[in-house]
């Protein structure tokens, strides 16, 4: 894992140094809450329909089981006692006092965490891959370039005030665990020749206007990566709109003008660009990686996994994923209880998360963008241990990828933007499907749901999404099918009019019965959905 | 409190600045004021003969001006570049970082806050026009040239 030296550190320290003065100001009245308001959503703290929300950023979803540690601590101490992980590898905290934030900023700094623009209209931060390092597949580890780009991004002078916010993904892998195409820009490393560099994506995204990113270009070498992205920055920061805000995303711009004119233009500015030593040297990112290294893993480990308890085998056949080492597995942990809150994890909870990590991770976690965790680096020795655990805090449920595993918002209960509230919705969906059996016989069946049009549930990429609006007062929920964020990347169709919360479970159980009737062997939903198109599914809901 | 804030030696330039397009149709202006839809790349050919470039602010969050300082410190403009508009003391830093060496904001802004604005980070993360040392730079003291 990355570890932060001085220079980090003073960084971090000046800025929580920064805000405090600002929050002062704010609360001896020298600020208006007009003008407070940039100055604290560049700092992610948000004023809420209850409290103040406070964004925590857990750069490409990475953390030691220390930092998990504090995460829970700050929960018991300033909030509610819970925390909320994102689908952007953040944490939120929703219940927080502003004369508390400076506090938490500063606790947060002892750990090596930060909220630095975790909004605003600036670059956000880089998620990744939550297999990152420990999967067979990768032609590197994307952490490294992830970290690279998070202190180039971090106070970029020039891209502090852009049309919009801006949303980087890494990945190293075909199959694509980050929604990496939904990105403003998303890079994939790539192996040319045996060199290591980036295929980039620019102009995804989600939101009131979906779009897919195209390719803008198949490689670019590390030691030009920084130029070549703040030749993309310039020309967005330039040109992106400016008159409308729901215009003002880079994938706006690059539809509007058409992505060979963009590239052009891009790459105009590379020319130029890269001329002005920009670029850190390559021994900088070389010194990044030597963090990632692989941890000491154990050889000449046990294969075998005691699979007598049939529900922990239930577990392992669902929630554990190989690893590229001998003996070791991949453990994902679901924040996706039948009956609880989708993301939302108790002190309690991410305190045992933490110390699994110490005792059985190599003191290491991930955070999924589909709101779960992962103890990358489990003996599989261990598995049954670390099940009986996470079975003493509720966290063992076996639902990774099935239709109970729901992305989703925090809704009105919590959202000043929300129109609907997602979480009953989640749960109600939850106890129709709760059967193993029938979630089992689902299979792979994403489900993710917004509150509103901003789509922070990712309801465009759900196999099944749901989009709550408001019709004259009253909730209504907008089916749409047939999306994905994964390699296949795809945006979900409307099946018609919307239901009401109770309409739109009763609608789901319809469109998953035509899927078990009509599927051909190995097709997922998603597949069956693809071949048969939308007519016999929108039969089926409104026939 | 103060009106207006100069980085240069010596005294700011008062010539008033006119609109691109009246600078590029004639020939004896010598300060220019661009707006933020306005390309700063027309001002190339006329760099030596400039001695002040403002970059209208009209609201703070419409960040283009940024691109535009930066576009002309890169290419070589050495008068002053001057901030105008809704200039507010938490942007300074980084305005100076894009090469801004002169500010008139609407609003008089706070002295001590400003120094403490530009004094708070003691390193940062990249390379821009205020000749700054990035973080890497200073990693990496033997791969830097100068």
């Amino acid at each position: 894992m990355y570890r932060y030296d001085s220079y980090d550190q003073s960084i971090v320290d000046a800025r929580v140094d920064e805000f405090r003065d600002q929050v002062q100001r704010r609360l001896t009245g020298a600020l208006t809450e007009d003008q407070f308001k940039p100055l604290r959503l560049m700092n992610g703290l948000y004023l809420q329909l209850h409290a103040y929300m406070l964004r925590v950023a857990i750069p490409y979803g990475t953390l030691s089981g220390k930092q998990m540690r504090k995460l829970g601590e700050i929960a018991a101490k300033y909030d509610k006692g819970y925390g909320h992980f994102t689908t952007r590898q953040n944490l939120q905290y929703n219940w927080i006092k502003l004369a508390d934030a400076p506090d938490i900023l500063a606790e947060l700094a002892t750990v090596e965490m930060h909220a630095i623009q975790t909004s605003g209209n600036c670059i956000r931060n880089i998620s990744s891959d939550q297999y990152a390092g420990v999967s067979a597949d990768e032609v590197a580890d994307p952490r490294p370039w992830a970290e690279l780009l998070r202190q180039w991004s971090s106070f970029h002078p020039e891209f502090t005030y852009l049309p919009r916010k801006f949303k980087i993904a890494v990945i190293a892998s075909d199959d694509d665990r980050a929604a990496m195409r939904l990105h403003d820009i998303g890079l994939k490393l790539v192996s040319k020749d045996g060199v290591i560099g980036a295929e980039v994506y620019a102009g995804g995204g989600m939101g009131r206007t979906p779009m897919v990113a195209p390719q803008i270009r198949d490689f670019v070498a590390e030691e030009e990566i920084i130029s070549y992205l703040e030749a993309c920055l310039r020309v967005y920061n330039r040109y992106g709109r400016r008159d409308n805000k729901y215009k003002a995303r880079i994938k706006i711009l690059v539809h509007e003008i058409g992505v060979e004119e963009y590239k052009r233009q891009v790459e105009e500015e590379f020319a130029h660009m890269k001329q002005l030593g920009l670029n850190p040297p390559v021994e900088e990112l070389a010194r990044i990686r030597a963090f990632f290294a692989n941890p000491a893993y154990e050889t000449g480990l046990n294969e075998a996994i005691d699979r007598a308890d049939p529900a922990f085998a239930l577990w392992v056949d669902r929630q554990v994923a190989p690893h590229k080492q001998p003996g070791y597995a991949i453990v994902n942990i679901s924040l996706k209880p039948l009956t609880g809150i989708p993301g939302d994890a108790s002190a309690e909870q991410i305190e045992l998360a933490a110390s699994l990590a110490e005792q059985y991770s190599l003191d290491e976690l991930r955070v999924t963008h589909a709101q779960n965790l992962v103890l990358p680096h489990v003996k599989k020795a261990d598995l049954y241990a670390i099940w009986q655990q996470l079975e003493e805090v509720g966290l063992a449920e076996a639902n990774l990828d099935l239709i109970t595993d729901i992305i989703a918002c925090p809704g009105l209960d919590y959202c000043a933007l929300a129109n609907a509230r997602s979480i009953p919705l989640a749960q109600k969906i939850a106890q129709r499907f709760a059967a193993a059996e029938r979630q089992a016989e689902l299979g792979e069946l994403k489900l993710k749901i917004s509150g509103c049009i901003n789509a922070c549930g990712h309801h465009h990429a759900g196999h099944i999404g749901i989009l709550g609006v408001d019709r004259k007062g009253v909730e209504n929920f907008q089916l749409s099918l047939g999306g994905s964020g994964a390699e296949d990347t795809s945006l979900g169709q409307i099946t018609g009019p919307g239901f009401s919360e109770d309409g739109v479970v009763d609608a789901i159980e319809k469109v998953t019965d035509l899927y078990l009737a009509q599927r051909e062997s190995g097709e997922r939903f998603l597949d069956t959905y693809r071949r048969l198109g939308m007519k016999p599914f929108k039969e089926a809901i409104y026939g | 409190m103060v009106e207006f804030l100069s980085f240069r030696e010596g005294d700011a330039t008062q010539e008033p600045a006119v609109t691109v397009e009246a600078f590029t149709g004639q020939t004896n202006a010598t300060a220019v004021r661009v707006e933020p839809g306005e390309d700063a790349r027309e001002l190339l050919p006329y760099l030596d003969r400039l001695s002040l470039v403002e970059v209208n602010f009209p609201a703070y969050g419409d960040g283009r001006g940024y691109s535009a300082a930066r576009i002309l410190r890169e290419s070589g403009y050495q008068g002053e570049l001057r901030a105008v508009g809704d200039v507010l003391v938490d942007q300074i830093n980084a305005m100076r970082r894009c090469g801004f060496d002169s500010f008139h904001p609407n609003k008089a802004l706070d002295d001590a806050a400003v120094d403490r604005a530009l004094n708070r980070y003691a390193d940062v993360y990249q390379k821009a026009i205020d000749g700054r040392s990035p973080v890497w730079a200073k990693r990496h003291p033997e791969k830097i040239d100068g």
